[in-house]
C-alpha cells in the first residue's frame, strides 16, 4: 500500500537506514528451536498452513527486528509457500519493516483528531530531538527511527505515540524530550 | 468506574461499568460480576432459541453497518456438515473510534463470553478474534484473559463441561485499516493480502476458508451476554427515539473538545445535551463547528444540524449523516475544514488496497486537489473536480473504501464551500499548511 501521495506510514521504512551494519541472516524457525515449536502448535488451530503467514511473520520481526528478504524465504519453505508470494504479503501490512529501524521505532499519529490536537508539532518535535531530522530515517547513532502513521485508534489520548509495541498517550511537544530520555 | 473519566450520571453503563477496573479482567473478579452465567446458560440452549432472544431484542451491528445482528446469525446454514467459523472484527483503525479497544484493555472476559455465545448460536466450533497489529496491549489483555478461560474449562473442548466446543483465538494483523471491511480481513486470517472480496458469494456460503462464516464487531458481541442475563425486553426498552435502534452504545468523542473520552448512552439520547453536558463542551473559548458523528467514513455535518439529533441510526441518517461505528470527531472554530478534509483524504489514499481503479485513482487525486486548495494553489473549477470524483468513486467499486473518502469530502466543500472557496480566492491562506504534505 505505497501508493498514492502518502509519505506516511510503511512507506516510508523503505527510506535507507543509516547506522546499520546488517549481519548475515540466521533463520529463525530451526528444527527444534522454540519458535518452531510456538509455529507448529500455532499451525494447528487454522486448516491451512498459510493463515499462519502473519503471525510467523511477526516472529520473524520480533527476533530479527525486520523482514529479510532471506527471512520471506525461509518462511516460504516453512509454510510451503514461495518467496514471492510472501514477499506480497509483507509488503501489504505497514507494520512489517522491510528494511532495519532504529532501536526504538517511533509512529506518531496524524490523523484527523489528532491533528485537531497538533499533532503535526509532536512529530517535528521528535524529528528534532531524536536528530532524525526527516520522517523515515534512522537517527546517526541507530537508536530513533520517526515516522507518521495513519490513526491509531487512541483519538480520545491525542496524540497517541507508538514507540516500538507500546502506547504513549497524550503527547505534546513539550513531553517529547522527557519520553525519549526514558528510552534505553 | 468510567474510563478515561468517570461515569457521567447521565450514561448508561452497561457494557462500560467496568472500564478502569484492572481487576475487572481477572476471572475470578468477572465471575463474581456475574460472568459466563450467559455462556452457560446459551451453552444449553439450541442456536436458534439464541438467536430468536438476540432478534428480538433489536440489537444492530456495532462496528458500522448497523446491520441487525440475530438477523446475520439465522443466514448460518446450521447441521450442514460443513465448519464454521465467527470472526470477531476487532480491527478498530477507523478515525475517530477507540471505544473497542476500552472494552479489550478492560473488559476482555466479557468480550470472550460474547464470542463463544456467538460461536455456538452460528454453530461454530472456532472463533478468531481479529485484533489490529497495533493494538498491542489489548492483545496482551486478551491473550491473558483467553488463557484463563482455557484453564478455567470455559472454552475449549466440552466448553462449561456442555459437551461443546468453543474455541477462541487472536489473531493479530499487521497495518491495514481496510482489513476491517469483513472479506479483507478473512483474507488477512488466511495469510493473503488484505485485499476485500466480491460479493456474493456472502460470508454466511463462502467466508473464512471458503466456510460458512460470521463476522461481528466487538462491541456487538460484548453486548450479548447482556441480553442474555437480562433479557430481549430488557434492552430493547433502552430505547428513546426509533423503535428500530434499541440498547445501549458506546460512543468516543474526540476532536476539539473539553472532555474526550468513551460514553455509553441509551439510543436516541439528544446529541445536544450529550455534546454539551457529558462531553463538557468545546474548549475554553472555542464554539463547536462541525462533526463527523460515526468515524470518518460518514458525512460531515454542521454543530447547527447536530444539536437536533437523536443519537440513534435512524436519528443521524436523518441528518443526512450516520451513527457508523460512534466515533465523534468534532472540529471548532479554529479549525480549518479544508486542512483537516485533506487530511482526512490522505488517510484513505494511504490505506486503499489499490485492487479498485476508482478508489486507487480517485483517493490519490482528491487529496491531491484538496492539498494543492489548502496551499493556496486551488482553482474554482477544482471544486467541480471533486464532485465529479467522488460520483465516480461512489457504488462502483468492490467495498466502500472509496465511498468512504467521498463522503465527508463532498458533504464538507457543500457545508463548508466559502472556506474552500476563500483559500482558491487567496483571501485567506490556511496558516498552516497540512502536516507532511506536498
Amino acid at each position: 500500500m505505497s501508493h498514492g501521495p502518502s509519505a506516511s506510514g510503511g512507506a516510508l521504512v523503505a527510506a535507507a537506514p543509516h547506522g546499520h551494519d546488517h549481519a548475515p541472516y540466521t533463520p529463525v524457525f530451526t528444527a527444534g528451536s522454540a519458535r518452531r515449536a510456538e509455529l507448529d502448535a500455532l499451525i494447528t488451530r487454522y486448516p491451512t498452513k498459510m493463515a499462519a503467514l502473519l503471525p510467523a511473520l511477526w516472529m520473524v520481526q520480533e527476533e530479527r527486528g525486520w523482514i529479510a528478504p532471506e527471512a520471506m524465504s525461509e518462511v516460504a519453505s516453512v509454510l510451503d509457500l514461495t518467496a514471492a508470494y510472501v514477499k506480497g504479503v509483507v509488503t501489504f501490512y505497514t507494520m512489517y519493516h522491510q528494511h532495519p529501524v532504529g532501536r526504538h521505532f517511533i509512529q506518531v499519529c496524524t490523523t484527523s483528531p489528532c491533528l485537531c490536537a497538533g499533532a503535526d508539532k509532536v512529530v517535528d518535535s521528535f524529528l528534532e530531538h531524536t536528530g532524525c531530522k526527516e520522517l523515515g530515517v534512522t537517527s546517526p547513532d541507530g537508536k530513533f527511527t520517526v515516522i507518521e502513521v495513519e490513526c491509531l485508534g487512541a483519538c480520545g489520548f491525542a496524540t497517541p505515540v507508538q514507540i516500538n509495541a507500546d502506547y504513549v498517550e497524550n503527547v505534546t511537544p513539550e513531553k517529547v524530550p522527557a519520553i525519549l530520555a526514558g528510552l534505553k | 468506574m468510567g474510563y478515561p473519566h468517570k461515569s457521567h450520571p447521565r450514561e448508561t453503563p452497561v457494557l462500560s461499568k467496568h472500564f478502569g477496573d484492572p481487576k475487572a479482567r481477572e476471572l475470578e473478579t468477572w465471575k463474581s460480576f456475574g460472568g459466563y452465567r450467559a455462556l452457560q446458560q446459551a451453552l444449553a440452549m439450541e442456536p436458534t432459541a439464541i438467536q430468536d432472544v438476540v432478534k428480538a431484542s433489536g440489537l444492530r451491528g456495532r462496528g458500522g453497518a448497523g446491520f441487525p445482528t440475530g438477523l446475520k446469525w439465522s443466514f448460518m446454514k446450521l447441521g450442514d456438515g460443513k465448519p464454521h467459523y465467527l470472526c470477531c472484527n476487532a480491527d478498530e483503525s477507523e478515525p475517530g473510534t477507540f471505544k473497542d479497544r476500552e472494552i479489550m484493555r478492560w473488559t476482555p472476559h466479557a468480550l470472550i463470553e460474547g464470542c463463544a455465545i456467538g460461536a455456538h448460536a452460528i454453530g461454530a466450533e472456532t472463533c478468531f478474534i481479529y485484533i489490529r497489529g497495533e493494538f498491542s496491549e489489548p492483545i496482551a489483555v486478551m491473550e491473558r484473559a483467553l488463557a484463563e478461560a482455557r484453564a478455567a474449562g470455559i472454552i475449549g473442548k466440552n466448553a462449561m463441561g456442555s459437551g461443546k466446543t468453543v474455541d477462541v483465538w487472536v489473531h493479530k494483523g499487521a497495518g491495514a485499516y481496510i482489513c476491517g471491511e469483513e472479506t479483507a480481513l478473512m483474507n488477512s486470517i488466511e495469510g493473503k493480502r488484505g485485499n476485500p472480496r466480491i460479493k456474493p458469494p456472502f460470508p454466511a456460503v463462502a467466508g473464512l476458508f471458503g466456510m460458512p462464516t460470521t463476522i461481528n464487531n466487538v462491541e456487538t458481541l460484548a453486548a450479548v451476554p447482556h441480553i442474555l442475563n437480562n433479557g430481549a425486553e430488557w434492552y430493547k426498552a433502552m430505547c428513546t427515539a426509533s423503535p428500530k435502534s434499541t440498547g445501549s452504545k458506546l460512543f468516543s468523542v474526540c476532536g476539539n473538545v473539553a472532555r474526550p473520552g468513551n460514553y455509553e448512552v441509551v439510543m436516541g439520547f439528544p446529541f445536544k445535551e450529550f455534546l454539551y453536558d457529558l462531553c463538557g463542551g468545546p474548549p475554553p473559548g472555542r464554539k463547536f463547528k462541525a462533526i463527523i458523528p460515526g468515524g470518518s467514513s460518514v458525512p460531515v455535518i454542521t454543530i447547527e444540524e447536530a444539536e437536533q439529533v437523536k443519537m440513534d441510526y435512524e436519528g443521524f441518517l436523518e441528518y443526512g449523516t450516520m451513527l457508523g461505528s460512534g466515533g465523534v470527531i468534532i472540529f471548532d472554530d479554529a479549525q480549518s475544514m479544508p486542512r483537516q478534509l485533506a487530511r482526512l483524504a490522505r488517510f484513505y489514499a494511504h490505506e486503499s488496497c489499490a485492487q479498485c481503479t476508482q478508489c486507487r485513482e480517485g483517493t490519490a487525486w482528491m487529496t491531491k486537489i484538496l492539498e494543492r486548495i489548502v496551499a493556496g494553489q486551488g482553482t474554482f473549477e477544482d471544486l467541480d473536480t471533486i464532485f465529479e470524483l467522488a460520483e465516480n468513486m461512489t457504488g462502483k467499486t468492490i467495498c466502500v473504501l472509496s465511498d468512504s473518502c467521498a463522503a465527508p469530502v463532498t458533504s464538507g466543500i457543500q457545508r463548508f464551500r466559502h472556506e474552500f472557496e476563500a483559500l482558491i480566492s487567496g483571501k485567506r491562506s490556511s496558516s498552516v499548511a497540512v502536516a507532511g504534505a506536498l
